[in-house]
């Protein structure tokens, strides 16, 4: 599904925040990308939704090279990417359905379709009935899952989440995780940037860590690793 | 579809099974169209002092040079008239008898290019002036009567344009029993300069006002879309396109064209019945009884339509700078 060859990402300034990254997501996998802040983990989740062009190097996503994309075919590629981010990025101003009936109003689907999919994307995530709320009347996890609902609704093949437990405790946390691993068992890609080292040890799934831009495992050899144990690289 | 079902693993990812018809997609564009056009005029009355002063400005700019407009058109349909009227006299030479008087009339009534004589003899040219001019009693003093006999000549319509009257003018001038002869042309051409001059003018304080406008719709416009800078980097990320982004913008500047217009159509409409009072007096004077025409139904709606495509044209030049600048960080 997502497949970096040789990628380095420079900012203007001179800043790199990737260095040579080469890695592979097969389909329908469910993997965490972690490293210390400015590790590059958002870098990375950038240049896949084409927030970010590389400096070097290719990124592939089923196959599609990225830096063929003209920019006017970038709307279309990112209705096919779910994002998720730390603060949620809903609109204040609009309820919970409208939040999250937004991929599929821009993608034309009429009311009584969105409406069908609003639902089952709200049950999805246990905020059923909350549809005329605003989003400031909800608590920092059901933000969150809104967030979910909105990435999940046009059901996108993969799902690119920035840190989406950063502001939730532990339960919340988990549930989160448990919801995308049930995204990830009906087949779609998963790739979540976090930094709650304990949960990802908790969910056994594969783990690329990066560190100042190098990726330094790639958790394909990494079945054997705990990241809690011996181990574990160091990057803190 | 999307870039990454459309390859070859669609079936094998199964997440997807988004799928619209192309004509359920063109049905929904209009929908959506007509959604993002109501929807961005209730966004004008979530702002409603802003709106409406962009509003005002731009239909205020437009009463100037339309109610100019009504001004030329109405003196263009006056000199109109005049232009017309062009009338040739020959002042025919005091030694001539009656006889020769009626041969010399009847010759030139039989010319192609005239349309009608009309003899006014020295003895009624002289009744007409005592009575109109004022100097009455004066005239009594005089011992002869001092005006020739005036053959006024009317040219048929196509010698009556002022080049071809000239002309015509000129082959009168050489009969043998006219002393002289005018065609009054010189102050029509005259006044016709002066009405393109207004008339130029007219339009450089048009395109100028107009350039305005653009500018001060496009500046409302761009605060807009800067107001809305979150939310437009949002709907980007979740895909949509600038063509998406930027409608209910270029909406917004359609209803400014739309209402700005109905407002230069009320206050051209009252600047015209402003001014035709005093019209009405200085036409008065002339003992004439002009009435000053105001828009028509066609001007009216060209009124409006330039009202519109200004109201465009400025969101338009705001969205294409400010809505592809945008990007999600």
């Amino acid at each position: 599904m997502i497949r970096f060859e040789q990628v380095s990402k420079t900012y203007p300034g001179g800043f790199q925040a990737l260095k040579k990254v080469t890695f592979e997501l097969p389909p329908g996998e469910l993997a965490f990308l972690t490293g210390h802040s400015g590790a590059g983990k958002s870098t990375l989740l950038r240049l896949v939704a084409l927030m970010e062009r590389p400096s070097l190097g290719r990124v592939l996503i089923n196959g599609h090279d990225l830096n063929k994309i003209k920019s006017r075919q970038i709307p279309y590629l990112r209705r096919d990417i779910g994002m998720i981010f730390q603060d949620h990025r809903l609109l204040m101003d609009k309820t919970v359905f409208d939040n999250v009936a937004l991929p599929l109003y821009i993608e034309g689907f009429t009311q009584s379709e969105a409406k069908k999919r609003v639902q089952a994307a709200l049950d999805k995530v246990g905020l059923r009935g909350h549809e005329r709320k605003y989003p400031i009347m909800l608590s920092g996890g059901e933000q969150q899952r809104v967030g979910i609902a909105r990435a999940i609704v046009n059901k996108p093949p993969l799902l690119l989440a920035d840190e989406p437990t950063g502001n939730l405790d532990p339960k919340l946390s988990l549930e989160i995780m448990q919801l995308f691993e049930s995204f990830h068992q009906v087949g779609v890609s998963v790739l979540i940037a976090t930094h709650d080292l304990a949960l990802v040890a908790r969910m056994r799934h594969r783990n690329l860590v990066l560190k100042d831009g190098f990726m330094i495992d790639d958790g394909l050899a990494g079945s054997q690793f705990d990241p809690l144990g011996e181990e574990l690289p160091s990057w803190d | 579809m999307g870039l990454i079902s459309s390859g070859s693993s669609k079936k094998s990812s199964g997440a997807r099974s988004v799928k619209i018809s192309f004509w359920r997609r063109l049905v929904m564009f209009f929908v959506t169209n007509l959604q993002q056009g109501i929807g961005s005029l209730g966004e004008l009355s979530r702002t409603p002092w802003a709106s409406l002063m962009t509003i005002a400005v731009l239909g205020l700019s437009l009463t100037l040079p339309a109610t100019l407009y009504v001004v030329v058109k109405n003196a263009q349909s006056a000199t109109g008239e005049w232009d017309q009227a062009a009338e040739i006299s020959l002042f025919l030479r005091k030694d001539l008898q009656t006889q020769e008087i009626q041969s010399f009339r009847e010759r030139v009534r039989l010319m192609n290019e005239v349309e009608t004589v009309n003899l006014i003899d020295r003895e009624a040219g002289l009744r007409e002036f005592r009575e109109s001019s004022g100097f009455g009693s004066a005239l009594d003093y005089l011992q002869s009567n001092p005006l020739p006999d005036v053959l006024v000549v009317v040219p048929v319509p196509e010698y009556r344009s002022s080049e071809r009257a000239q002309r015509l003018l000129g082959v009168l001038e050489q009969e043998r029993e006219v002393d002289s002869a005018r065609l009054d042309l010189q102050w029509l051409q005259r006044l016709q300069a002066i009405v393109n001059v207004v008339e130029n003018s007219l339009a450089a304080l048009a395109i100028l006002l107009s350039l305005a406008v653009v500018l001060i719709v496009g500046n409302t416009i761009r605060l807009a879309i800067l107001n809305r800078r979150d939310e437009i980097m949002i709907m980007k990320l979740v895909g949509a396109t600038n063509a998406y982004i930027q409608r209910p913008f270029l909406y917004t500047g359609f209803w400014y064209g739309v209402i700005g217009g109905v407002i230069a159509w009320i206050s051209t409409t009252l600047m015209v019945w402003w001014i035709s009072a005093s019209v009405a007096q200085l036409t008065a004077l002339y003992d004439s009884s002009f009435r000053l025409a105001g828009l028509d139904f066609s001007e009216m709606m060209v009124l409006w339509l330039v009202a519109i495509v200004l109201g465009l044209l400025g969101s338009w030049i705001a969205v294409r700078r400010h809505v592809a600048a945008i990007e999600p960080t």
